[in-house]
């Protein structure tokens, strides 16, 4: 569908009641009103406690979840519909593969390469299956502008190298990482790659099977589906091998005084009731996203960060973080002003009701690599307009004089 | 909530300006400020002596509502009793809670021109940094 600026924006409610110029999106996306009618629609007319009650009703509960993992499976091009673990978000999934597989399948002297561009999601779980097994953490470094050459990723990668996680765009930088070849240096070492793809999944195809990663894991919140959904791809080879992750209902086949016979994949790794209505939600997105399409999002991303990162540029005191180039952002411009704190900086454009986000953007060891001690950030989706850019543009021109400089 | 006239001279002179950013050789007590959330970090020295606040200053880093915060608050305190710097900090964070009367305002000087933080929550911890080191300071030279 080409952009159709009146009928985009009309699909987001929220701008309706808000005059807000949101610029927020790597933190969470608005929901458009598909994905808010969806999650109304399965309380109002589908709702039961899915997997388990034998009646009508129920059936068709677990019918409406069972979909939505069909919807997702088919759209990151997954093998089988059960290597697709809904969890509340990312970092459940990211600790999910960490506490499932990290805790089980490493030991001491393995390695685990995180690169230094993690969100903490995707570092701290992986501290933690460090401390506990005894492997070595190991950092895969970048350059200043987000790009990991061939030498760093020789200097990251042993013999001992067993797990890789790594993200597929930095939520500081918007640079994308080299997946393939992190994974073709991975698996000829029999490593596993687990890929944080929180930040990438609204704004480009992502295809696991194409990417031959082991384990992938993403929000529905970044990606204008609900909050409190999340999923977790996995090999069913290694999903099998792995111990639960959470105990409980809904994961067993059969329990006694001692112990329990787990249900098979993926719902061993989905104990306690599932938020169905957040999975019904998110394959909303899923559609609503298809509908839009790859081309469209993809163009006018594309043409709406060149136009701001341009004109970022030309103001003087503004530096963006990473890459001169815009199509190395993926909607996505950290910046410092000049003697001016970013937590100011935010400030200062919320009194002109534009929400940008400030600090050190839950990546402290990437902006310590980078020297900047935080950061503004303004991040985009398709629906922004060029108006709102501009705008956002001119707030940006004053803020140096607002806090009291002379040019 | 608006904060379109928040970022007024006063707050950006402070900032910009401070009389009592600097270090102080002579202070007797030292004391480290942070906020772990945003990075912003002083630290508060002070000369006491006999119960009244000679001298102070600060150092660090941060950003405009903590920095100039800070210089206010020495701009206030220095020359009082420790019991009324302690009462002026106990003021101060009323007002930032929303809780101080229009009077109480006024003893804090060019410092109540931070009233609007307590619009602002997420700016709370970066205007207060200054006064419960203060505090802290106080306490501890009881």
């Amino acid at each position: 569908m080409a952009w159709n600026e009146t009928a985009h924006r009309e699909a987001f409610p929220i701008f309706k009641h808000q005059p807000v110029i949101y610029l927020d999106h790597a933190a969470t996306s608005q929901r458009p009103d598909c994905v808010l009618e969806a999650e109304r629609a399965f309380y109002e007319k589908q709702n039961a406690n899915p997997l388990r009650g034998l009646y009508e009703l129920a059936v068709e509960a677990t019918e409406a979840y069972e979909e939505a993992r069909r919807t997702v499976r088919q759209w990151i091009h997954a093998a089988l519909p059960e290597e697709i673990i809904f969890t509340r978000n990312a970092t459940e999934s990211l600790n999910l593969a960490a506490y499932s597989y990290g805790r089980h399948f490493l030991k001491e002297g393995d390695e685990i390469v995180v690169s230094i561009l993690e969100h903490h999601s995707n570092l701290l779980p992986w501290q933690m299956a460090a401390e506990e097994t005894g492997a070595k953490l190991v950092f895969l470094e970048c350059e200043p502008d987000g790009s990991i050459p061939p030498e760093r990723m020789e200097e990251a990668f042993s013999e001992r190298t067993k797990l890789v996680a790594v993200t597929h765009v930095s939520n500081v930088l918007g640079s994308t990482l080299p997946v393939e070849e992190i994974v073709r240096r991975a698996h000829a070492r029999s490593a596993v790659v687990v890929l944080d793809a929180a930040q990438s999944v609204a704004h480009m195809p992502v295809d696991v099977t194409k990417l031959d990663v082991d384990f992938m894991a993403f929000s529905g919140h970044k990606m204008m589906g609900p909050m409190g959904i999340g999923v977790l791809y996995g090999k069913k080879k290694w999903l099998e091998m792995m111990p639960p992750f959470l105990r409980g209902g809904e994961m067993i086949d059969s329990v006694s005084r001692t112990g329990a016979v787990f249900a098979p994949i993926p719902h061993k790794f989905e104990a306690g009731t599932v938020h169905a209505a957040g999975a019904v939600g998110l394959a909303a997105a899923i559609r609503f996203l298809q509908s839009v399409g790859w081309e469209t999002i993809q163009e006018r991303e594309h043409r709406l960060t060149a136009y701001a990162l341009e004109e970022m540029k030309k103001i003087p005191g503004i530096r963006v973080l990473g890459s001169e180039k815009a199509e190395n952002h993926c909607g996505i411009l950290s910046f410092t002003v000049d003697g001016v704190h970013p937590h100011d900086v935010a400030s200062i454009l919320d009194a002109d009701h534009i929400a940008v986000r400030a600090g050190h953007h839950c990546a402290q060891p990437l902006l310590d690599y980078l020297k900047v001690s935080s950061a503004a950030r303004a991040s985009l989706a398709f629906y922004n307009t060029e108006e709102e850019i501009r705008h956002f543009l001119d707030c940006l021109k004053q803020i140096r004089r607002k806090m009291g400089y002379v040019e | 909530m608006s904060s379109r006239t928040f970022y007024h001279e006063i707050l950006t002179d402070h900032n910009l300006h401070p009389a009592h950013k600097h270090d102080l050789k002579e202070a007797s007590h030292v004391l480290e400020g942070v906020n772990p959330s945003c990075g912003d970090a002083i630290w508060l020295k002070l000369v006491l002596e006999e119960g009244r606040i000679r001298d102070g200053a600060f150092v660090g880093d941060g950003c405009a509502i903590s920095q100039a915060s800070a210089d206010m608050m020495l701009d206030l305190v220095i020359g009082k009793t420790r019991e009324e710097a302690d009462r002026l900090a106990d003021v101060f964070l009323r007002m930032i809670q929303g809780e101080a009367s229009e009077e109480e305002m006024e003893q804090l000087q060019e410092a109540s021109v931070l009233r609007e933080v307590s619009h602002m929550p997420a700016r709370v911890k970066c205007a207060v940094l200054g006064w419960h080191t203060l505090k802290e300071i106080l306490n501890k030279a009881r």
